[in-house]
Formats: C-alpha cells, sequence, structure tokens
C-alpha cells in the first residue's frame, strides 16, 4: 500500500531511489585510533584529475604534513607525508581500484618521531581573510571529497561573479549502509563542524547554511542542533547568516550531491555544470573538518576517518587512520588476521569497489573497509537472467533514466545510441541493479559502455592526428620532390647553357 | 481501355515529375569530391599499416568507395571498424581475415641504432625522430604499430612491444554472465556466416 | 585473474518467480469465482492449460538445449492467464492446441521470456477465436443461471470437457447464452436501442460486478479482478498507469457517447463491467514484457487500448475488442517506449 500511497499523494524529497536495510552497526563506536604502521604508502593519485609528480627523491627525510608530490594541472591535488621518516621506494604498488592493477607511490619508513610541519600560520581569525587565500591554503593542503568520489575541494571554491553561491549544504547523509564515520564526526565534533561550515560560508559568500542529516541518526541530529545553537548564540553579530539543520527522511541515494540538492533545494543542477549555477556549493561532513584544519591548525591532509564494519566484521569500528596505511594492518588492528574466505569491499555496498589486494593503502576516498564472506557476496551477484522489462529499474533511478534499454542496446554494441539516451548522465549509483528482478548487472553494463565509448573516442582521436601527420608528410614528400625536379630542371638548364658553351659536357645523371 | 490509357497516363505523369525533381535535387544537393570516402578515412584506425594491400589507410578507404575493395580488409581496426564501414556501405558484414593482434610500439634499442635514417623515412606518421649519426627514437604517443619501420633497418635494432597496461586506460570489461557472452558469441557468428 | 564484479555487492532480492507468483496469487479470486460459476469444468480447463504450458515450455527449452526455467512460474502464469480468458465450453483439444500455441508461437520462438512482442495467452486466445468462432463465442450458461449443465458433477464435466457428450436432453444451444455485449450488438443490428436490449434480458450491474453472467471462464467478475489488481498495485508488481488510463478513456468515450445518444451508445458502467475489459486492463495489459516501461508510455498505452476497444465494441465485427486492443497496442511498444522516455535529471526538455 506504501507505493500506491507514494505514488498518488507522496512527494518524494528526490525522483526514485530506494529504502535500504541500513546496518549502521557502528552508529555507538566512539571513534579510535589507528596505530602507525612501519611503512607508509602514498600513492600519486588519490582524486579525480592529474597525477601528481614527486617532489622527493628516494633516502630523502621528510617530515609528516610535508608535501612530497606536487599537482600537474589544475584538477589535482598535492599528497603529504603522512608521518616523519625516510622515502625508502618510489615504485609501483596496488592501489584500491577495480582494475586491481598498480600505480607509482611513494613508501615511508616511519621513524616514530611523528614530527609535524605546518603548512603555514594558523589562520585563527579567518573570518579578516581573503576567501582567495583560504582557498589557496585547501589546495595545498590536498583536500579531496572525503565521501568517496574524490574531487578537489578547491576547485568547488571558485568565486565566480555570474553565479553567487546563496547556499552552503553540509552532507551528512551517509546514505550507504554500514557506513558511520561521518555519523560519528557529527556526534563527536559538531562545534569543528559548524565552524568549518561559517569558514565556507565566509569563502563563498552564502547567506545560508544547511546541515543535511537522514532521520535514522538522532545523536547526530542532537549534537548538531547543539553546536548549531551555541554558534548561533557565540555569532550573534554575524546577523545576515542563518544556520538551519535539516532532517530528511533516509532514503538512498539522497547523500550523492545532485540528489540532495533537489531535496533540499528542489532544484535540478544542469547537465554538464557544478552546483554552484544553481546557487549552491555542497560539502561532505569529513572534507568540512579537512577544511576547518586546514584553516585553523594548518594541517593538510594526513588522516581521516574510516569504518570498519560488514557481516565478516564481529565488532564494527571507526577509525582515525593516517593515510597510506595498508588496509591489511588496519583489519590486523581490528583483529582480523586471517582474510581467507573474506572479500573487502572499499566504501559502501552500494558503489564501493571490491579490493583486489589488501595490501593497498588507505586513500582519500577509502570511506569504509567492509569485510563481506564469500559466499554472502556471491549470493548477491545471482546470474543474470532475461530481463522481464518491469521497469523496476526506471522507477528507481534518480536521474530518470530508462537503464534496461540502455543495457539493451550496450549488451548489443550499440554504444552510440545508449549514450543518445544519456548513458553519461548515469551516476553509478546502482538502484537499478539493486532492484532488477533478473539480477542483470545493469550497472556494470554502463561502466561497460561508458568505457568502451571513451575508448572508440580515444582511437578516433589518436587516428585523426596520425592521419593527419601522415597527410603532411605526404604533402612534404610532394614538396621535396617539387624541389627537386626543380633544382634539376635549374641544373639542366644550366648544363645546356655550358654544353652551347663547351659542347661535350655531359648531363648530370638522372 | 478508358482506364487503361488514365493508368497509362497517371503513371507516366507521375514519373516525369518525379524525374524532374530528382534532376533538380541533383543540381542543388550537388557535393564536391568524394563523401563515401571521406567518411571511410575517418573510419579507419589510420595506422597506415598497409596490411589491406593498398598504400595507406586513404588509398583503401577510396578503393572500398568506389567498391574495387571488400570491407573486411583492414586488420588492425577489428570487426568493429570492418562493421562500421559496411554499415556506412550498405552491406553485409564479412569476417575480418586476420585476427587484429594487441596494439603495439615500436621500440629503438639506441645502443645498437647507427644512425642511418632509414627507419624514418620509412614511418608513415612521421613518429620517429632523430639525425644521420645520431640515436633515432620512436615517440611512443604517436606509433600507430604499423610494423613498417622493422625492415628498412639495417641492424634490426628495432622491437615491436605491447603497449602497458595502464590504470588510467583500464576500462571495464563485459559482465561475466552467460547472458552477456552469449550475445557477443551470436554476433561474431553472424559476421563469420555472412 | 579474478573476474571483476561491479557495485552494488547489494541485492534488493526481488526475482522473476516472486513477481509472477504474485501475479498468480492475485489472479486467485477470479479463478475462484470460475470454479464458483463453472465447476469442475473451469478445473479441467485450468488444469489442463497449465500443464500443456508448462510442458510445452519444457519440451521447447529441452530442444534448444537450453537451461529449464520452468521454476520462475511464467508458464504457469500463462496457462493460468489462457484459461480464465477461454469459454468454458470449449472442447479439451482446443485448449491444449491453444496452450501450445501460446508458449511456442507466442513466446519461444522469439527467444522465450523477456522478448515476446505479444501477450502469449492473449495471442492464443486470438488464434482459437479466429480459428474456431463458432465455439469460442458459446458461452455456457454460469451455474447462477438456469438451464445449464450441472457442472459439479464431476464424471458430467468430465465427459463433456474431453468427448464432448452431453447428458440426455441437454443440446449445446440449451446450455449456452449470449453474453450482454453479444446481445447488445445483435440487437443493435435489428434496430432495438441499448436501454431496450438490456431490460429485455433482465441486466443488472450488481451481477456483471460479481460475475454471475456469460463470459470467459475468468473474466466475469469485475469484483474478483480488482481485488487481485488492486493488490498488484500495492505490492509494486505493477504500476496503476496502465490499468487506469485504460479503464479512465474507455469509461470517457462511453459517458461522452452515452450522453450524445443513449439509445445507440452503452453507459460507461456497462462497458467498464463488460467482458474482458478488467481482466486485460490488470493482467493482460500490465504484462511486463509486452507493455512499455516508461510511466508516461504506459499512459499513452492503456489510453491506446482504451480507445481500440471501444471503437471495437462499438463499430467492429466482434462485440468484445479488448484483446485486440491489446495486441494491437503491443506492436507499438518499441515506439512508445523511445519516445515517452522521462525528462533525464538536468535537463529542461524531454530527449
Amino acid at each position: 500500500m506504501r507505493r500506491l500511497l507514494e505514488h498518488i499523494w507522496g512527494r518524494k524529497p528526490f525522483d526514485g531511489g530506494v529504502v535500504l536495510d541500513m546496518h549502521k552497526d557502528g552508529a555507538q563506536v566512539p571513534i579510535t585510533d589507528c596505530p602507525l604502521p612501519e611503512v607508509l604508502i602514498h600513492p600519486l593519485k588519490q582524486h579525480i584529475g592529474e597525477t601528481c609528480k614527486p617532489l622527493v627523491a628516494v633516502g630523502d627525510h621528510v617530515l609528516r604534513g610535508q608535501n612530497i608530490a606536487r599537482s600537474q594541472g589544475y584538477v589535482s591535488a598535492p599528497v603529504h607525508a603522512g608521518t616523519s621518516g625516510t622515502v625508502v621506494r618510489i615504485e609501483e604498488h596496488p592501489v584500491p581500484h577495480p582494475s586491481g592493477l598498480g600505480m607509482l607511490c611513494i613508501f615511508i619508513e616511519a621513524d616514530g618521531e611523528d614530527r609535524r610541519q605546518p603548512l603555514g600560520v594558523m589562520m585563527t581569525n579567518w573570518l579578516q581573510r581573503d576567501p582567495a587565500q583560504l582557498r589557496e591554503r585547501i589546495r595545498a593542503a590536498g583536500i579531496t571529497g572525503l565521501g568517496g568520489a574524490g574531487f578537489p575541494t578547491f576547485i568547488k571554491l571558485l568565486r565566480d561573479q555570474r553565479h553567487p553561491v546563496n547556499t552552503v549544504i553540509l552532507n551528512g547523509i551517509e546514505c550507504e549502509p554500514w557506513l558511520t564515520h561521518d555519523q560519528r564526526l557529527m556526534t563527536e565534533r559538531s562545534d569543528d563542524i559548524v565552524h568549518g561550515l561559517a569558514i565556507l560560508m565566509h569563502m563563498t559568500g552564502a547567506d545560508h547554511g544547511v546541515i543535511a542529516i537522514e532521520d535514522n541518526k538522532p545523536e547526530a541530529i542532537a549534537a548538531m542542533q547543539d553546536a548549531i545553537h551555541s554558534w548561533q548564540c557565540e555569532c550573534e553579530h554575524i546577523a545576515s547568516t542563518s544556520v538551519r539543520l535539516e532532517v530528511l527522511p533516509t532514503r538512498y541515494p539522497q547523500g550523492s550531491e545532485k540528489q540532495l540538492i533537489q531535496a533540499i533545494t528542489g532544484k535540478e543542477v544542469p547537465a554538464g555544470k557544478l552546483p554552484l549555477h544553481v546557487g549552491v556549493l555542497c560539502q561532505n561532513i569529513s572534507s568540512t573538518l579537512a577544511i576547518y584544519r586546514a584553516i585553523t591548525a594548518a594541517e593538510p591532509l594526513t588522516e581521516r576517518v574510516v569504518t570498519v564494519s560488514g557481516q565478516g566484521m564481529p565488532a564494527p569500528a571507526n577509525l582515525r587512520v593516517r593515510l597510506g596505511t595498508p588496509i591489511r594492518y588496519v583489519l590486523a588492528h581490528c583483529g582480523l588476521d586471517q582474510l581467507d574466505g573474506m572479500q573487502i569491499i572499499h566504501g559502501g555496498p552500494m558503489m564501493g569497489e571490491r579490493l583486489k589486494h589488501p595490501e593497498a593503502p588507505v586513500v582519500k576516498s577509502t570511506t569504509g573497509l567492509l569485510l563481506i564472506p564469500d559466499d554472502t557476496l556471491y549470493a548477491e551477484h545471482q546470474p543474470e537472467e532475461p530481463c522481464i522489462r518491469c521497469g523496476h529499474c526506471g522507477d528507481a533511478c534518480p536521474i530518470r533514466l530508462v537503464p534496461n534499454l540502455m543495457a539493451d542496446l550496450i549488451r548489443d554494441q550499440q554504444f552510440e545510441q545508449a549514450e543518445g539516451y544519456q548513458l553519461f548522465d548515469c551516476i553509478e549509483c546502482g538502484c537499478c541493479s539493486y532492484v532488477c528482478p533478473s539480477h542483470i548487472p545493469l550497472v556494470h553494463y554502463f561502466r561497460y559502455g561508458k568505457g568502451q565509448l571513451a575508448q572508440l573516442r580515444q582511437e578516433r582521436a589518436f587516428a585523426e592526428a596520425s592521419r593527419q601527420r601522415s597527410e603532411q608528410r605526404m604533402a612534404r614528400l610532394e614538396q621535396e620532390k617539387a624541389a627537386k625536379a626543380a633544382r634539376r630542371q635549374k641544373a639542366r638548364a644550366r648544363s645546356k647553357v655550358a654544353t652551347r658553351t663547351a659542347d661535350k659536357q655531359q648531363e648530370p645523371p638522372a | 481501355m478508358n482506364s487503361l490509357v488514365f493508368a497509362v497516363l497517371a503513371l507516366g505523369g507521375m514519373a516525369l515529375l518525379a524525374g524532374v525533381a530528382l534532376a533538380i535535387a541533383t543540381r542543388v544537393f550537388h557535393v564536391e569530391g568524394n563523401p563515401v570516402a571521406e567518411q571511410i578515412d575517418h573510419l579507419l584506425p589510420q595506422t597506415q599499416c598497409g596490411q589491406c594491400g593498398y598504400p595507406g589507410c586513404t588509398p583503401y578507404a577510396n578503393a572500398v568507395a568506389d567498391g574495387s575493395a571488400d570491407v573486411n580488409h583492414c586488420v588492425p581496426g577489428g570487426e568493429r571498424t570492418m562493421r562500421a564501414i559496411a554499415d556506412l556501405m550498405g552491406v553485409e558484414p564479412k569476417a575480418v581475415e586476420e585476427a587484429a593482434a594487441e596494439p603495439m610500439v615500436a621500440f629503438i634499442r639506441e645502443d645498437e641504432c647507427i644512425g642511418c635514417t632509414l627507419c624514418i623515412k620509412a614511418c608513415p606518421v612521421d613518429a620517429i625522430i632523430g639525425a644521420p649519426k645520431h640515436y633515432h627514437t620512436v615517440i611512443a604517443d604517436h606509433c600507430t604499430g604499423c610494423n613498417l619501420c622493422l625492415e628498412p633497418c639495417p641492424v634490426d635494432c628495432i622491437d615491436m612491444l605491447i603497449k602497458p597496461e595502464l590504470l588510467e586506460h583500464w576500462s571495464w570489461p563485459l559482465p561475466d554472465t552467460e547472458r552477456a557472452r552469449t550475445g557477443l558469441k551470436r554476433r561474431s557468428q553472424h559476421a563469420q556466416a555472412a | 585473474m579474478m573476474i571483476h564484479l561491479s557495485p552494488p555487492h547489494h541485492h534488493g532480492g526481488d526475482s522473476i518467480r516472486a513477481n509472477m507468483l504474485a501475479v498468480i496469487l492475485a489472479l486467485m479470486p477470479a479463478t475462484a469465482c470460475a470454479v464458483w460459476l463453472y465447476g469442475w469444468l473451469a478445473v479441467w480447463q485450468i488444469l489442463t492449460c497449465i500443464s500443456v504450458c508448462m510442458l510445452g515450455e519444457w519440451a521447447a527449452l529441452r530442444l534448444m538445449r537450453r537451461p529449464s526455467r520452468l521454476h520462475d512460474g511464467s508458464a504457469a502464469l500463462t496457462g493460468l492467464l489462457l484459461a480464465l480468458v477461454l469459454p468454458a465450453a470449449v472442447p479439451w483439444w482446443m485448449t491444449v492446441f491453444g496452450a501450445l500455441f501460446a508458449i511456442l508461437l507466442g513466446k519461444q520462438v522469439y527467444g522465450g521470456l523477456g522478448y515476446n512482442p505479444f501477450n502469449p495467452a492473449l495471442s492464443a486466445r486470438v488464434v482459437l477465436l479466429i480459428s474456431f468462432p463458432l465455439a469460442m463465442t458459446s458461452w455456457l450458461i454460469p451455474a447462477t443461471g438456469s438451464g445449464g449443465l450441472d457442472v459439479y458433477n464431476a464424471a458430467q464435466t468430465l465427459h463433456f470437457f474431453f468427448a464432448g457428450t452431453l447428458p440426455p436432453g441437454l443440446s449445446l444451444d440449451g446450455i449456452t447464452a449470449a453474453t450482454p455485449l453479444g446481445y447488445t450488438k445483435t440487437d443493435a443490428l435489428q434496430g432495438i436501442s441499448i436501454p431496450d436490449s438490456l431490460a429485455t434480458h433482465h441486466y443488472s450491474y450488481i451481477d456483471a460486478f460479481i460475475g454471475s453472467e456469460g463470459g470467459s471462464l475468468g473474466e466475469t467478475s469485475a469484483l474478483a479482478l480488482l481485488l487481485g489488481g488492486i493488490y498488484l498495485i500495492a505490492r509494486g508488481v505493477i504500476r496503476w498507469h496502465i490499468p487506469l488510463s485504460y479503464l479512465l478513456t474507455v469509461a470517457l468515450l462511453a459517458s461522452l457517447s452515452n450522453a450524445l445518444a443513449p439509445a445507440h451508445y452503452a453507459p460507461p458502467l456497462f462497458h467498464l463491467l463488460a467482458g474482458g475489459l478488467m481482466l486485460c486492463a490488470f493482467y493482460m495489459a500490465t504484462d511486463p514484457v509486452s507493455s512499455p516501461v516508461t510511466a508516461r508510455g504506459q499512459i499513452v498505452f492503456g489510453a491506446g487500448c482504451g480507445l481500440i476497444t471501444w471503437v471495437i465494441r462499438q463499430w467492429g465485427g466482434y462485440p468484445e475488442g479488448a484483446m485486440f486492443a491489446v495486441l494491437l497496442m503491443n506492436c507499438t511498444v518499441p515506439l512508445i517506449d523511445h519516445y515517452c522516455r522521462p525528462r533525464v535529471y538536468g535537463y529542461e526538455r524531454r530527449p
């Protein structure tokens, strides 16, 4: 009956979506520190964008927070040493990536002293600082979206006269099952989060701040409510700004930026545009805290909170982990030495990737580590059956695509037609695969289709470049030939004159 | 009898009108050059390898466009290119004779190179740089893997290497399900049969 | 090398089998009604249909060397649906022929489950109607009527069903009667107005709603069909779009025409309760495989079904047009799906 009522009267905060079993087992477990391992592994790319270039060589001694790899290109985020120690190796090493392939990583052997190098001065008086200066600090701190996507944060903080931001939304939704790190941070460090929000509002010039939390986190809601209240008492002088808490009904994928903006403002982010085009800035809770630390304590991003949970994990934990800590080490700290018969999911169950090498390090986008027994995981991936066109996938799609038709086209290798069905607007939230009664791996088909299209584009571009080079070469050869012919003609003409005078000279051989 | 005359007149009149319309259309929408050959050329991988029996991609495109060559001679383009050309030409797809090898790049062992410039002259896309009596080097990003530089080299110092698999270039394979595989198999069988 | 498994690593647990079983469950009131009205005869028909459909599916998949799909219940559902749209008095071999047609030529030749462009049960029903028009339009008087066959007598019905023999003193004409759609149509041809025709046949809306009048096995009781339909919508197995737009279109057209010329056009409630409309609207038009997937497309599809149904009922050669309407609209599904895609997030216009 719920569906019927929802169809006829209910106004959903965003289109589609599904209601999941949340399994927030770790919600009551306080954040604890994960000890420092002997060697930290820092991949050169932990964000969306260009790979970084190492600034250190093997044998160099570095301090915690020292910039060890700098950005190349605009969309990039620098990497900082996780502790003080010596660079021992710079080589390929597995990273958390669905391919299971490796990437160039900087290995730092800890010296145990954990001495810090600050980013610069502590900007406690941030309200007097120029937003551009604060933005540069955030860029230099290497902060990326810590919700899992890993988009460099400073890019979203660009001030654009044509698109003034009037609302900053803090994303405390955490709609993936099992994950509880943001929930714990909101409970334990609510004051810092509100200050981080104030910094973001100052930087963007926004008048409204919204902290969005789903209604399944009562403790976090209460803590944030108190923090907002005390901040308002403290800062009565900033009268024009308002900060409020928005409690939303639990629904996946509400934590997705586009869906959250729709749920709160009712507006849709135009295709191919950023949230600031609808006057919104959306930031993750962990990222906001990192921003607060980078500005007020001059600390670059060297640690993050990671949830360790899942069916195969007897006691869930929320750990503050140094970036670069090998995942096997984190799990061993949680009491899991034996990983046979277990699958590790890097992230949440809906969008997280299966980890192929537990030696891979914790990176900026590591939100959680879920341990799932083999049988349980394979039971979730049952064999694909024929599509009965029930349309549940389209109902669940928050972007309003028609997943089953797109998958049919991709299965038939008709990628360009699938693109006409807006394949590239798919956010890969997994709702369609989740509801499919035929167990069709729809998201997998979409990823395959996107990959094939990208490859096709790349091949076409390469072919076009080759064709141009070939044409240029042909033109050059033609030109050389013509020049040679001209030279020969000239020589012949000259020799004719010569023969006329000398009368026994021979023509030069052709 | 009357109806017969009417029918002949009506059909004849329609044919005449259509003929005039077509004549006008060819004048109005006349296109210079050979657009089909150009479109085919854009579908080809431009390796300029000559495996099709023509001296380059553009000559092969011209040959396919005027009907003197089949659609299935481009080896590096593989089945996808063959299909695209068959689609464009409106003919049945045919199986490509040889399976496309993995993408390769040429690599010059520089300590053995004598700087003869013969490979530079052979390269159809100017992907080898170097001067006489100096080492030559392949620009890997420009190399099409056509093998044409191997033969001219007097000291056999050029190797063809498999392009390394990079994380940035990795893309998801087809789902490993019976249904996805059957679809793919059936499509290639269809191409083989045709 | 490990295979690549894409997220989500979590599944909601829905299955084809659960969907099919839900539809079968939703058809139980109508099935019960059929047994109440046609006794053992209904039981024989339904059992024959279901078993032949399942046997046909098993044999076809076996021949094609494909894994068996009997467990998902789709063949059983096709059998049940076909039985419910057959008249009670058709002989066994016609039922068997229809069931085999539904599975083999209605479904398996297209590639099996999920690939058939037409509803298998309905296409079999139409083939039977065109091949055997007399048998397919002889409607047995239900147990609630008078002068019919004693359908609660197992032996008698068994003889009638398998051998075609009637008890002494009974003739086929004597135990059959026309349906309301049938007699209004024939009366209209003789110039009798609709209200007069209904009055002479003692038509009652209550009977039509409960279903105690002539018709196919399971199509007469609007009440039973509505109950099942609402269950399906509430469970989320089907959406409300197709049934609602289908029924509303018929009701709207009937109201308009009835208001203009009451003597020639039947009132909307008559249309809604008559013939196979309810069954088609809730169970046939909503067959997921042969209907559009988008909400907007489903509304267009339902409206198209409604229009064709009403047109055939008013001006067509057959008294009932619901099944033709659904089959005709089935052809348009790919086109509807392509043009009725919803507006994608972030775009101003629909694709």
